[in-house]
């Protein structure tokens, strides 16, 4: 019971506090709203140039064409072979004729090629569409289809197709939003550490202002914690306060700007699909930021008033 | 002779406190013992101790060598972490009353009170029987600055009982107040006392020592040149 009454003291302490040191906390507000800003940013963008890069990924795949003297029994066994490979997700056969139908599909308005088609007879090879379980290791499945008894199946007229030109752009791409992902870490490092700098110097001129009452405390015998709570109390309420805003700036910014741009996406950055995870993420994220602003709150406001109560009660 | 510590409120044997090397030591081997229920005066000039045993008995120092033990508490065993627990015992009254100065009367009282996790009722129960006893009551809801320095030494020697502590330590109580006021505070300790709470008072004020008739004892650079009952100021 008494603890449960001291607990709320406590907590109505660190109110008090929070409200009469509104302007010096503004600060630490203002730069913890924009570390957990970039984080919430960083983490949404992030998923949504995964999303992009996987879409794009998922097109990659490799097509081996066959010459038309291949028997069905050597299709099978090269079928057979080929998804023992590792990386090896699927392979398709597809015949002749189904080519030939995806082909005028394709082509369905382009009349002069399909009448070059048809007056030809049916020229495209038959095919094996092999779907990788890692893009980054086609090279593996590259070398099993260089092998001089898998070169033998395979059609002399027509090379191997490995999207290999949209692969590298790909890498290109996921590189960048590799470096971009490092930048946004580095910057939220940075701005935490700021953000922490802040709230020990406002606690630290909030145990100055109330150094006498805190002396009389010792003296008449508060505990540790009695003296210490309130500081800590105030820096979460900083915390809590600073990752709503947070949350409600990206919402604004997503939000908004899928509406104002009328655009599905800025380049690699989706912002339909941001928006979208940030609404179906949203109770999720805004735990996130809570949990994130409490955790800097308490951590500095416990490391400063450890160096500056001097609690030490022998002193 | 054979001395039963635990009947005693207040032992100290042989305490030393040296803060500088250089410069002597600030209590010298001091022995003191205090029964209960005494009211006992430290005198002596700035720089004799005084402050250095007051410290010593709230455990804002430790003494170089020696032992204290207050209230059966044996300060050699004292854990850091059971320092409130010790102060939350023994009432510790300010020359500078140190006040919270933006908190009312009721409200500095009952700081002592919350900070041991009273309850509200509890509180609202017990502030108005010690500001009866300081002579207070009617003044809750003053300001400290509103008050007179006598009214607000008592307000400070309020917050200091309103625990019940075993030991009531006065540090220069009247140091910053006119005749007429100090002597109302001393009444307040004198009946403090007849409650039955050790008082240990140090005080500059010959004329306080001499209307008290109590035991004094004179510290002279950092050792005890006396200890006598019903004794006068003397230096």
């Amino acid at each position: 019971m008494r603890k449960i009454i001291t607990l709320e003291r406590i907590i109505r302490a660190g109110i008090i506090n929070f409200i009469r040191n509104l302007s010096l906390g503004a600060a630490a507000m203002a730069i913890m709203t924009v570390t957990l800003t970039i984080i919430l940013f960083s983490l949404v963008a992030s998923a949504a140039f995964n999303h992009s890069i996987t879409q794009l990924t998922d097109k990659l795949d490799v097509s081996v064409y066959l010459n038309d003297s291949v028997t069905q029994g050597q299709l099978n066994g090269f079928l057979a072979e080929l998804r023992t490979q590792p990386n090896v997700k699927s392979a398709t056969y597809y015949s002749k004729t189904q080519d030939l139908a995806q082909a005028e599909a394709q082509n369905a308005g382009n009349k002069t090629l399909l009448e070059g088609i048809s007056e030809t007879g049916n020229v495209i090879p038959a095919k094996i569409q092999i779907e990788p379980v890692d893009p980054n290791k086609i090279e593996e499945i590259k070398n099993f289809l260089d092998k001089p008894t898998s070169e033998a199946l395979e059609d002399s007229q027509t090379p191997t197709s490995y999207s290999g030109d949209e692969k590298t752009a790909i890498d290109e791409i996921a590189h960048a939003t590799d470096i971009i992902r490092e930048a946004g870490v580095v910057a939220v490092i940075v701005f935490a550490l700021i953000s922490m700098l802040i709230i020990f110097n406002t606690i630290r001129m909030a145990i100055f202002n109330r150094r006498d009452e805190i002396g009389i405390m010792r003296l008449l015998g508060a505990n540790p914690w009695f003296i210490r709570g309130p500081f800590v109390v105030e820096s979460v309420l900083y915390g809590v306060i600073s990752a709503l805003i947070s949350v409600l700036i990206i919402d604004t910014l997503f939000a908004g700007s899928a509406n104002a741009l009328q655009a599905s996406s800025l380049g690699l950055l989706d912002i339909g699909y941001a928006n979208y995870f940030f609404k179906s993420h949203f109770w999720l994220l805004l735990l996130l930021q809570l949990v994130l602003g409490i955790l800097i709150g308490a951590v500095s406001s416990i490391v400063a008033t450890r160096r500056y109560l001097k609690l030490k009660s022998s002193k | 002779m054979f001395i039963d510590i635990i009947d005693l409120m207040i032992l100290l044997d042989r305490v030393t406190k040296t803060y500088n090397k250089s410069m002597g030591s600030a209590l010298d081997r001091v022995s003191l013992h205090v029964e209960p229920k005494e009211f006992i005066i430290v005198v002596g000039q700035s720089g004799a101790g005084k402050t250095t045993l007051l410290r010593l008995l709230t455990r804002e120092e430790k003494p170089t060598s020696g032992k204290i033990i207050v209230g059966g508490v044996d300060y050699d065993k004292l854990k850091d972490k059971d320092v409130p627990l010790l102060r939350r015992k023994i009432g510790v009254v300010f020359q500078d009353f140190k006040l919270l100065p933006n908190r009312t009367v009721y409200e500095n009282i009952a700081f002592a009170l919350e900070i041991v996790g009273m309850g509200k009722r509890e509180i609202q129960h017990t502030i108005p029987k010690v500001l009866d006893i300081v002579n207070l009551k009617g003044k809750e809801k003053y300001m400290p600055l509103e008050l007179s320095g006598g009214e607000r030494q008592r307000v400070a020697i309020a917050r200091a009982i309103v625990r019940q502590p075993k030991i009531l330590i006065a540090d220069e109580p009247t140091g910053n107040l006119d005749p007429k006021h100090a002597w109302d505070v001393i009444k307040v300790l004198e009946k403090i006392n007849r409650f039955g709470t050790t008082v240990l008072l140090t005080t500059h004020n010959q004329d306080i020592v001499n209307r008290l008739k109590r035991r004094v004892v004179t510290l002279q650079h950092g050792r005890i040149s006396s200890d006598r009952a019903n004794a006068e100021y003397k230096l």
